[in-house]
């Protein structure tokens, strides 16, 4: 218990714990920002490209399968050590969530809704952007929020490749058998993880359409 | 082709860790399965211990694994227990959430029907219920499973063993023979699970319920 005081009380080690918390903000939002920008188009195009839908989601739904650990060590032969071989990791990881649910989310619009639309007179972007993409939007964040959450889980790992954030106090705690620096790094980290899914649970109950709201 | 030599030579230690890992993995998946569905059939009883139950257990699945191990290490210290409670806690959530939906979607009609019948509530649920819910639940075992796999080469972190050795120590010397020797075999394993549950389902699933082709 002293030992847990003595370390959490420490100026220097809160010092380190902020940093490291800055560190590893960025690097998982990087990594989920990255995945965004490639998964959500890619999901769009495999709704207007059927054929390439399967197997686009086995090679992805693969790569999720292999333990989390052992991405990130592939990466070091490729990319050597430091913050690169940690994005691209997590990049990889965060893109199956986002990718299928905008996949799912396109697909299960109403086709008379479509229908509708076209009626309208809308081209195929105009139905994108505002029939499509809005309908969905619930979904698309659900895959955001699922691949963020898990996202800011896996950067722990991140300090095993070199490239911080608050695993590295965490494995320093296993090192040293101290509770006080496991707990230093494993509550900010659990806080943050448990914040983001709260928050972006808010936001997509927020950007859900009005008529479509339950 | 060197990454064969390195399989070859190493053969009976990667078996050995595999099937340490194999056995983390469903030791945490059993123990989740004893409590899981009595809770779940239990929630799906008392509605009103819905919301707390998969709050806590949405909860649990949103802590991250390497601090997760580390919080459960200081009550159990560096042991194949603190492996396999944590592959337990996290395989929870899918198992008592599939439960629940499963025993909860059962249609009232025949919930009716049974009762009409004479059943006891016992009765329904053990002819019933459970049968109609095994295909959902059984999805909730996969995933469970699924993620222990994954997750269990993280344990060896804690001192439990598994396939992660050889991945941890791949790193540490950055020796991609070892790593892949490590990561190949539980990525398989993650396959397997997925592939054999999936069979499995379709096996329990009962006859009315089987898709027709």
């Amino acid at each position: 218990m002293n030992e847990i005081i003595t370390t959490l009380s420490n100026p220097r080690i809160q010092q380190q714990i902020l940093e490291q918390a800055k560190e590893h903000l960025m690097i998982s939002f990087s990594a989920v920002l990255l995945a965004i920008l490639i998964a959500v188009p890619l999901g769009i195009f495999l709704t207007r490209c059927e054929r390439l839908a399967n197997p686009v989601m086995t090679v992805v739904g693969l790569l999720q399968t292999i333990p989390s650990i052992a991405l990130l060590a592939f990466m070091i032969p490729l990319l050597g050590i430091g913050w690169r071989p940690a994005l691209a990791a997590l990049f990889l990881y965060a893109l199956l969530p986002i990718l299928r649910n905008t996949y799912a989310g396109i697909r299960s619009v109403d086709r008379g809704v479509l229908e509708a639309g076209r009626g309208m007179g809308m081209t195929p972007l105009q139905l994108l952007f505002l029939v499509e993409l809005p309908m969905s939007f619930r979904v698309i964040m659900n895959g955001i929020r699922v691949s963020t959450v898990s996202i800011i889980g896996w950067a722990t790992l991140a300090a095993f490749v070199g490239a911080g954030g608050l695993g590295d106090t965490i494995l320093s705690g296993f090192a040293l058998v101290s509770t006080g620096l496991i707990l230093a790094g494993g509550i900010p980290v659990t806080l943050m993880a448990l914040l983001a899914d709260f928050l972006l649970g808010r936001l997509e109950k927020a950007v859900t359409p009005r008529g479509l709201a339950i | 082709m060197e990454f064969l030599n390195y399989v070859v030579h190493n053969a009976p230690t990667i078996l050995d860790l595999t099937g340490e890992h194999l056995q983390l993995a469903l030791m945490g998946v059993l123990c989740a399965l004893l409590v899981g569905v009595p809770v779940g059939i239990f929630i799906s009883r008392h509605p009103r211990w819905v919301g707390p139950v998969l709050w806590i257990t949405n909860a649990i699945q949103t802590i991250p694994s390497l601090a997760l191990i580390g919080f459960v290490m200081i009550f159990l210290g560096l042991s194949r227990e603190t492996g396999v409670t944590v592959l337990f806690l996290y395989a929870l959530m899918p198992i008592i959430r599939n439960t629940y939906t499963g025993v909860t979607a059962v249609d009232s009609g025949i919930i009716e029907a049974a009762r009409g019948m004479g059943m006891t509530s016992w009765q329904i649920l053990r002819m019933v219920q459970l049968p109609l819910a095994l295909a959902i639940i059984l999805v909730g075992v996969r995933v469970a499973l699924v993620t222990a796999v994954g997750t269990a080469s993280m344990m060896s972190l804690a001192g439990a063993g598994g396939l992660g050795e050889l991945i941890f120590a791949g790193i540490d010397r950055v020796n991609t023979k070892m790593i892949l020797g490590g990561a190949l075999p539980a990525a398989m394993l993650a396959v397997l699970a997925e592939v054999g549950i999936g069979a499995l389902e379709r096996k329990l699933t009962p006859g009315g319920l089987q898709p027709t082709r």
